[in-house]
């Protein structure tokens, strides 16, 4: 009943919509700016710092930007694919500070890749964890993952023994100072890892059926799509890209905090619901997703150099962050006709 | 993989007793001192800041929302307390704290239940919120009560009745009320029936808005209750002091057994779930493990405890 009046109100409203944008191509430029409306909100960010602060743009700082957007941003892009599902991975901040430590502190006994590569594995079991519990027990993610940040948080700890681990050889921190440009190795490998994640969403069935499951999982099983073995995959990748955030994070700092990628799990949220994908799932892209750790990133970056409080910019996400949950609304509530 | 009708309904009712029972009884042969009404009283204390705000927010947990601003909230109001009373006094103070916890929870409640948007967003935004206003309230140094000997605001956290100290009175008779409300009154019903189904309590006639609302001006409430406590224990606050606390707060309501869904769930439940996260803390801790050995514990107890329960309310292991 409720929604036959609400669809019956949208049906009126697209009515007026039509008589102002009786050009239908303006319609859906229209329509298509309010779906990508981060990147608008990304330029008018750029802007207006741009002309707020001197230091802003600068090809040094934007490449800075792009850099400490970049752990945001791996985790973000591994987030997103779960999201899509329906799902959520409250773990992968403790993931990151696993690898992190994993990393740095193997390194001096089977050296550095082998270390990188356990550090890499950890982050792929832990998310199969995640995943295999969710697929076979029924509980929610939200359930698992957060049993997941306590639990990992506690192996890191006790594998670091509550102390920062230092790398013994410091070359391998120049790994880090690999430049293409104004452009690090760690926002390239962000970057590359956005694009293939798109192409594996929009291109092929993988990423069909990730939308599939996340709009209407019982159709999704009804039509034959693995959902258990494709959840667990998905967990899967999303645990290997917080690792591999981890690992950037180890080369750029040379240490390892036990309590490193603290909260990150839920600035990533922001990052990714801020680009306009929906936690309810079944909709979003990386592109939003990359949209959202950018705008993320510029304003920090921004707020910083404008020299504003550090409470400023906490205001400013939670505002922001409450906006974009707003016009979300206002946009689904126009679309669902 | 099927379990009994008998076994069934034994596990469903009892199989989170069960399994406390038996950690209680390996810990107390491994440690003397674990079962002594000393520690026990102890462990309750350590768990009442806790276990109060983990009563408000089994009230939205009921009605099928989260609040994961309820950390940011404790600190803030925390702070608010501490300040408040070497300007205005202890009073005064404490009735600032919980208007501004219920304000708080009605913006939360506004939000989420007028306005429709994500419960766990719009909390998560609250959470970034109050970190800031916190920081920006207090200029980012910590805060003191002056003259922390005279004044009789340390008797809701130091104080003792009958042995027994205050903050574990405070708990108890803050979840004997809680527990009142939900079970024995129209208002608690109604708690239930919009977790249960909302669109059919819409057409009940039930006003679903306000009653998300007065869940989370609840919660704001009960936080603001725990804040009070928690500046009295301390006599002081940090700009962190309740950092973490909403994820400890929801474990224990998921390990009592509360569904995250909706609808169902008591106070009891919250009550045992948040103790048995203190006393695996504290018997861990008289074993001679490092404390971070508990969240390893942790992590595996949340999920047997709700996989258990899963199974036991299907009637098979695997979904």
């Amino acid at each position: 009943m409720n929604k036959g009046i609400s669809v019956a109100g949208n049906n009126a409203s697209q009515k007026q919509l039509g008589v102002l944008a009786s050009d239908s191509n303006l319609h859906r430029t229209l329509h298509f700016l309010a779906e990508n409306y981060i990147w608008i909100f990304l330029l008018l960010c750029i802007t207006t710092f741009s002309f707020a602060s001197p230091y802003f743009l600068t090809i040094n700082n934007l490449g800075n930007v792009l850099t400490q957007g970049s752990f945001i941003g791996l985790l973000a892009v591994g987030m997103t694919l779960v999201m899509i599902n329906g799902e959520i991975d409250l773990s992968v901040g403790a993931i990151l500070a696993l690898a992190c430590a994993l990393a740095i502190g193997l390194q001096e006994s089977i050296g550095v890749w082998p270390a990188i590569l356990v550090a890499l594995l950890s982050g792929a079991l832990l998310g199969f964890v995640n995943g295999a519990l969710v697929a076979l027990s029924g509980m929610h993610s939200f359930i698992v993952t957060l049993g997941g940040l306590i639990g990992i948080r506690g192996i890191v700890f006790i594998y670091t023994g509550e102390q920062a681990l230092m790398v013994e050889d410091f070359s391998y921190t120049e790994y880090a100072e690999i430049y293409l440009g104004p452009v690090s190795i760690t926002a390239l490998i962000f970057f590359g890892f956005a694009a293939l994640f798109q192409w594996l969403l929009s291109s092929t069935k993988h990423g069909r059926e990730a939308y599939a499951i996340g709009d209407n999982i019982k159709s999704a099983h009804e039509a034959g799509i693995q959902v258990k073995r494709h959840k667990i995959i998905n967990f899967v990748l999303c645990g290997v890209l917080a690792a591999m955030a981890g690992v950037l994070l180890s080369m750029r700092m040379g240490t390892a905090e036990p309590n490193a990628g603290k909260i990150w799990e839920l600035w990533t949220i922001i990052a990714i619901v801020l680009g306009g994908t929906r936690l309810t799932g079944g909709f979003g892209s990386m592109w939003k997703t990359v949209g959202g750790v950018l705008t993320l990133a510029v304003l920090l970056n921004g707020l910083r150099l404008l020299n504003t409080p550090n409470y400023i910019e906490l205001v400013v996400m939670g505002s922001v962050l409450i906006l974009a949950l707003v016009l979300d609304k206002l946009l689904a509530s126009g679309n669902s006709n | 993989m099927y379990i009994s009708q008998d076994k069934r309904r034994t596990v469903q009712r009892h199989g989170l007793i069960f399994a406390f029972a038996i950690f209680l009884v390996v810990v107390s042969f491994s440690s003397p001192e674990f079962v002594t009404p000393g520690n026990i009283l102890n462990v309750i204390r350590q768990v009442s800041i806790t276990g109060m705000i983990a009563l408000g927010v089994t009230f939205v947990v009921i009605t099928g929302r989260l609040d994961l601003s309820v950390g940011s909230m404790l600190t803030f109001l925390t702070v608010l307390v501490v300040d408040q009373h070497n300007q205005v006094g202890p009073g005064l103070a404490m009735l600032m704290t919980l208007a501004a916890g219920m304000l708080i929870g009605v913006v939360n409640g506004f939000f989420v239940g007028f306005l429709k948007l994500n419960a766990l967003i719009v909390t998560l935004a609250m959470l970034s919120l109050l970190q800031g206003i916190t920081l920006f309230y207090s200029g980012g140094s910590n805060v003191n009560v002056d003259n922390a000997q005279e004044t009789w605001f340390g008797f809701f956290g130091r104080g003792e009745l009958f042995n027994v100290p205050m903050p574990v009175w405070f708990f108890l008779g803050a979840a004997a009320i809680a527990s009142f409300v939900l079970l024995r009154t129209t208002f608690g019903r109604w708690i239930y029936s919009v977790g249960g189904n909302e669109s059919v309590s819409l057409f009940s006639g039930v006003q679903t808005r306000w009653v998300v609302l007065s869940a989370y001006l609840i919660s704001g409430l009960a936080t603001g209750l725990a804040a009070i406590i928690m500046g009295s224990r301390v006599m002081g606050a940090q700009n962190t002091i309740g950092q973490g606390y909403e994820l400890t707060v929801l474990a224990g309501i998921i390990l009592g057994g509360t569904s995250m869904l909706g609808g169902s769930g008591t106070i009891w439940r919250t009550v045992i779930g948040i103790s048995m996260l203190g006393f695996v803390q504290n018997g861990l801790l008289l074993l001679g493990f490092p404390y971070y050995i508990q969240w390893l514990v942790t992590w595996v107890v949340i999920i047997l405890a709700v996989w258990i329960d899963l199974a036991a309310k299907r009637g098979k292991v695997f979904a």
